[in-house]
């Protein structure tokens, strides 16, 4: 179980870009992170990976607060940030140095086969496709069998072909450890297709605006009307999101800034 | 350079003509005959020039058209070049020079890695050594040349130094600039697998700044073949760049540029070995290394 305890940051420049975030991601579970650009879904995904410090507030994971990258979390960036002077197998073994060269092939050797990309095992990364070279930095993620994976807009850079037989690779992955995920994505079919949870958040500073459980079943038919209904609720929460908060606590915070100045 | 494109823009004329006739066969197979095709071309084509003016000159003296003297036709340097080298006279000068140069790049090159290391990766020790190392680049090397004779004699030590001072810089620069721009986000996946910093600089920042510490160590080699000749300059009884200066004092320009030619040769064969040894570790990175 992962959760988030009144977790705020604040940039060096003063920028708020989370505030009060409380949130609690069930063991196994999916949830999307949806919101407009700068509500801070990347923030968050830094802190729980340990890349940045929170200023205030705390993650736990089971029970233990995070303070740093920790061994059981693995995240997939916007870019697959492969190291171009690995092949595709060293590349996906990059976290399995610990282990035996036995174990790291059978463990490598099977997240190729899940994620398509056997035939391209000895290649550089830069001979790979878009979508291939995406694929591989999930398998990386994978291989270390996290108990939460991160995923920051891992597909948003691709076709809408290749997004949706990545979301199935994805899918298919995540069927056999299933680990809990925290996926940010701008595209809300992609939310409602994957997730069991919509969060959406609206900015300045970062903060959760709704919460929608999706409860279709698995596979989800992206034809449905159920499907098409979800879709629609979160768009409508996500407008609300980018619309609402003008008014009130602007209103709130100026009649405040006027009390403190008089 | 404009005429360096020209060519690289008929080159793929040529070849997606080419690939068009030959139709999907063409399109399975994969690009490098076409690459290598382009690239013969070009090596054909530098050599025009200098063959095209060599020769011009060649006819220009025998057909009594220039005299020669102070220019000599390439027969005659080619003569002279073949003389040399059978006396054995050539060997044991291009050795000699090979020989400071290694030696001066190897304590030149070896300083500036070590350096360069420190400064690129840890910001107090860069805010330590970088303003001192640049000022003291800023010094034509050239100028050390009497406290050189002075500290280390006149014999191999002074010309080993100045050699592994005009190495020493580029690679330093080249090194501590290769580690300062690694990508973050690159050092990030380290973080995300929790290197240590060992670990960190062994598995990416040392593969992430090959590319440019080769060229650095290229460019290190250069000047080191450049500072040769002004060692040598100062006093030698052998190395090429005491042909040179036995060539002018005895008033033979042949065998002035018959050094100069031995110094082309010896400067490109030790780059490109240099190149040679260090490809198995930028293979990765090949499409820097071809623009090269
Ligand atoms: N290193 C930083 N220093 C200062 N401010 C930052 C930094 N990184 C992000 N911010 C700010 O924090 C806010 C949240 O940024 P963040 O990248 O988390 O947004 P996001 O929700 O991921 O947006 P997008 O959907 O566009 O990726 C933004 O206002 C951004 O300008
Ligand atoms: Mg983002």
């Amino acid at each position: 179980m992962l959760s988030f305890e009144h977790l705020s940051k604040t940039y060096a420049d003063g920028t708020r870009a989370l505030s009060d975030i409380n949130l609690t991601v069930h063991e196994g579970e999916i949830v999307a992170l949806i919101g407009g650009s700068g509500c801070g879904k990347t923030t968050l995904l830094r802190l729980i990976a340990g890349l940045d410090r929170e200023s205030a507030g705390r993650i736990r994971l089971d029970g233990e607060t995070l303070t740093g990258p920790h061994p059981a979390v693995g995240i997939v960036f916007q870019e697959p940030r492969l190291l171009p002077w690995l092949s595709v197998f060293d590349n996906i073994a990059f976290g399995l140095a610990g282990l035996s060269a036995s174990e790291k092939k059978q463990r490598v050797t099977h997240a190729l086969e899940k994620t398509g990309l056997v035939e391209h095992a000895d290649r550089w990364p830069r001979d790979l496709s878009g979508g291939q070279q995406q694929r591989v930095s999930i398998a990386r993620a994978f291989v270390t069998n996290p108990k939460v994976l991160l995923l920051d807009e891992p597909f948003s850079a691709l076709d809408a072909f290749t997004r949706a037989s990545l979301h199935e690779h994805l899918l298919g992955l995540w069927e056999e450890t299933r680990p809990t995920v925290v996926l940010v994505t701008h595209d809300v079919q992609e939310a409602v297709t994957l997730a069991d949870r919509a969060v959406v958040m609206r900015p300045k500073p970062g903060r959760i605006f709704d919460e929608l459980p999706l409860t279709l079943s698995r596979p989800r038919d992206r034809t449905g009307l159920p499907f098409e209904t979800s879709v629609r609720r979160i768009l409508t929460a996500l407008d609300h999101s980018l619309k609402a908060p003008q008014e009130q606590p602007q209103r709130e915070r100026d009649r405040q800034a006027a009390a403190l100045w008089w | 350079m404009i005429s360096s494109r020209e060519s690289a823009v008929t080159g793929q004329a040529t070849s997606s003509a080419w690939s068009s006739h030959e139709g999907a066969a063409a399109l399975a197979a994969p690009t490098s005959t076409e690459k290598r095709r382009v690239f013969d071309w070009r090596i054909l084509l530098g050599f025009f020039l200098p063959v095209a003016i060599a020769l011009l000159w060649e006819g220009a003296v025998t057909f009594g058209l220039a005299e020669g003297r102070i220019v000599p036709p390439p027969s005659r340097i080619i003569a002279t070049l073949s003389a040399l080298a059978e006396t054995g006279e050539l060997w044991t000068h291009a050795w000699m020079t090979l020989w400071r140069v290694l030696v001066g790049f190897l304590i030149g090159a070896l300083s500036g890695i070590v350096l360069g290391a420190l400064s690129g990766s840890s910001q107090t020790l860069r805010q330590l050594l970088d303003p001192t190392l640049q000022a003291l680049r800023a010094i034509p090397s050239i100028a050390w040349v009497p406290l050189f004779i002075l500290w280390l004699g006149i014999f191999e030590a002074s010309k080993v130094a100045l050699i592994a001072v005009g190495v020493f810089f580029p690679v330093y620069l080249g090194i501590a600039g290769a580690i300062l721009s690694v990508d973050r986000k690159l050092v990030e996946v380290g973080h995300v697998f929790r290197l240590s910093r060992v670990q960190l600089a062994r598995r990416i920042l040392l593969p992430a700044v090959l590319p440019e510490a080769v060229i650095a160590l290229r460019s290190g080699l250069g000047l080191g073949f450049m500072f040769v000749v002004a060692a040598e300059f100062m006093g030698a009884s052998e190395g090429l760049g005491y042909l040179l200066v036995d060539g002018q004092q005895m008033g033979k320009p042949d065998q002035i540029l018959a050094a100069i030619i031995a110094f082309a040769l010896l400067g490109k064969l030790a780059d490109s070995l240099l190149v040679a040894s260090t490809k198995p570790l930028v293979r990765w990175q090949d499409t820097v290394r071809e623009q090269l």
